[in-house]
C-alpha cells in the first residue's frame, strides 16, 4: 500500500506532537501527567525476569520518550517477586539519569525502605493499601487498619528524607473475593492515606471490572480539591481501561497510571489483560489535544525493546497498528 | 483462586442481565448491529463452510442478537469468504423472524439473487474520493448513482436499506476527512432512501475529539437514524462509542470476538468486539437484549473454527477465569 505515504506522515505528526489539526481543548485540562508503571507493576507481573541492565535500559528509553514519572522498581523479597530482585542495582545504574525524570520505588515495609535509603537515586516512594478487608488479609495477612499502621513508620522515615510518598488503593471498584466495594469505603482508605502524609493516591481497579458507571460513582465521592491529588490506575482486563480513563478526565482527574506495551497481565485471570497500555492512552490524549510530554513514536520504540526481551508481542493496539503499517 | 466464588457469581449475573446494582438509565436501550458474520468473516483468512456460517448465526440469534449482517452478495473471486451466501440464507430460512438478517449488496445482481430470508440490504459509499476510486474504481457520485436502481428494486421488494459510509473520520490515502463532507454523503444516502446510515472509522484512527466533531454535524433527528461503526485499530473503539452515546447515537455496529482485522494494517485490530461493547453498555445499565455469556459461546465456536484466539478482552478474561 505504497500510496498511504501521505496519510502516514499525518499520522506520524499526530503521534509525535499530539495534533492532527489544531483544536480547542476537548476537556478543561490542557495537560495530563502519565505515571509509567511498566518497569515495576508491568515487569513484576511478567513471567520472565530481566537483567539489571535491561531494566535500566528500558527506563532510559522511557525517559528519552518523555516519561517524566517512572516507577522503576520495588524493594520486595526476591523470594516472592524474583522479577524485582536487584532493584537496588537498577537504581544504581540510573544515578546519572537527568533529574527532571522522577524515579519512584514501591516499598512494602520498613526493610524495603532501608534498601531504598541505600540508593542515591530513589526520588519518591510508594506504599499501598486495599479497600477490601478480605483482599488485605489474603494479600498481606492483616487488616486494612493494621496495614496502614505498619506503613506509618515508613512514611515518617520517608518524610525525614524529604521523599514524597504516593499511596495505592487496590480494589477501588471491586475485589476478587468480596465483589463490589463501596465508594465510601474507598474514600475512607484514601483519606486515611492523605492524612498519614501521602501527597497523591492512585485508585486501582485491580481486576479491571469497572465501567464508566462505577468510575463516575467512585470519583463523585471526592471533592474537586481532593481529585487534584488522586490518580487512576485502570486495568484493561475487560477492555474498559480507556473508557474509564476518559470518564476520569471528565471528572477532573489529571494523573493517569499506565504501563508501556500493556506490560503486566492480570494476576487474577491468567492470560487476560492487566494494565492499560500507555501508548493507547497517549494516542487518545493527544487526539484530544491534551499534552503529555511523551513522544509516542519513541515510546513505541521502548515497547518494542522490552517486548523483544520478554519474547512476546505488545498488548498495545497502537503498538500493533504501528508495527503493521511499518511492515507495508 | 478458589475463593473468588462470591465475586464470580456477581460477575456472571452482570454478564447475563447487565446489572451489578440497580441504576438509573440515561438511554433505555441501544441497538446492536452484529457484523461478525459478514464484515468480520470477510476479513479473516479462513473461508468457512455454509453450515458453519449458518450455525454461527444461529448461535448469535440465540444469544439475543436481533440484527445480524449475515453475508454479502459479492463475487467469490474477490471475496471467497463470502461465496455461497445464498445458501447461508437458505439454511437460515426457519430462523425466527424476530432476528433481522441483512445482506451487503454491492450491485443490482447481488440483490436479484437475494433469497427470501434476507430482511434488509446494505449498500455503501465512501466519504473520500480517493478511497472510492481505489476501492471501486469510480467517484463517490458515480457510486451513489450505481446504487439508485438497487434502492429502487429494494423498495419494490419492501426491503429496508442500510447505508455505510467509509472513511467517516480519515482515509488511508487522503488523511483527515471533513465532517461536512461526511454529512453530505450521509444525507445523500438518506435522500436516496436509506433508513439508516452507519458511519465507519475505516482505519480506526479516530479519538473522542474527531467523533464528537463528526456527530455534531448532524441534528438530533438525523442522529436517530445514524449508527456508528468504529474500528479498534488504535484501541479507540470503546471510547468513540461512549462519546457517540453521549452525542445521542443509539445504534452501534460491532463484531463478535472482534472478527475482521484491519485490511489497511495487516496484523492490527479491526472491528470492535461486541462482547467488550456489551460489557460496557450493561455496566452502564443500558439494555441490549443480548446475553453476554451466550455471545461468548458463539465467539468460542467461531474462533475454534478459525484457529485463532478471540480479540475480545472480555472473552479472554472469561476464558481465563474459567480455567481457574
Amino acid at each position: 500500500m505504497k500510496v498511504i505515504v501521505h496519510f502516514t506522515s499525518t499520522l506520524q505528526n499526530r503521534l509525535r506532537t499530539g495534533h492532527f489539526v489544531k483544536r480547542r481543548h476537548f476537556l478543561t485540562t490542557p495537560a495530563v501527567r502519565i505515571v509509567e508503571v511498566g518497569p515495576r507493576d508491568g515487569l513484576q507481573n511478567e513471567l520472565v525476569t530481566l537483567s539489571v541492565q535491561d531494566r535500566a535500559q528500558l527506563i532510559r528509553m522511557l525517559t528519552s520518550a518523555g516519561c517524566s514519572y517512572i516507577e522503576a522498581g520495588s524493594f520486595v523479597s526476591p523470594k516472592w517477586v524474583p522479577q524485582m530482585a536487584d532493584t537496588e542495582q537498577v537504581f544504581q545504574e540510573l544515578i546519572h539519569l537527568p533529574r527532571h525524570t522522577t524515579l519512584a520505588a514501591l516499598v512494602p515495609n520498613l526493610r524495603g525502605l532501608e534498601q531504598a535509603l541505600r540508593c542515591t537515586r530513589v526520588d519518591e516512594i510508594a506504599i499501598f493499601a486495599a479497600a477490601s478487608e478480605t483482599f488485605s488479609q489474603r494479600n498481606i495477612n492483616c487488616s486494612i487498619a493494621e496495614s496502614l499502621e505498619r506503613f506509618r513508620p515508613v512514611i515518617e522515615t520517608a518524610a525525614q528524607h524529604s521523599w514524597p510518598v504516593r499511596g495505592y488503593v487496590s480494589c477501588a471498584i471491586a475485589c476478587p473475593y468480596e465483589g463490589t466495594i463501596s465508594s465510601a469505603q474507598v474514600a475512607m482508605v484514601t483519606r486515611k492515606l492523605f492524612e498519614m502524609g501521602c501527597y497523591q493516591v492512585s485508585l486501582g481497579d485491580t481486576i479491571g471490572v469497572g465501567t464508566p458507571f462505577e468510575t463516575k460513582r467512585l470519583l463523585q465521592e471526592f471533592s474537586g480539591q481532593e481529585k487534584k491529588q488522586i490518580a487512576v490506575h485502570f486495568h484493561d482486563t475487560y477492555g474498559q481501561g480507556l473508557v474509564n480513563i476518559l470518564v476520569s478526565l471528565e471528572q477532573g482527574i489529571t494523573t493517569i497510571d499506565s504501563s508501556v506495551a500493556g506490560l503486566g497481565g492480570c494476576p487474577y485471570a491468567k492470560g487476560a489483560s492487566g494494565n492499560v497500555a500507555t501508548e493507547d492512552v497517549v494516542y487518545m490524549l493527544h487526539g484530544m489535544g491534551i499534552e503529555t510530554g511523551i513522544d509516542l513514536t519513541k515510546l513505541v520504540g521502548a515497547a518494542e525493546f522490552i517486548c523483544a526481551l520478554l519474547g512476546k508481542p505488545t498488548r498495545s493496539k497502537v503498538g500493533a497498528a504501528i508495527a503493521a503499517t511499518r511492515s507495508i
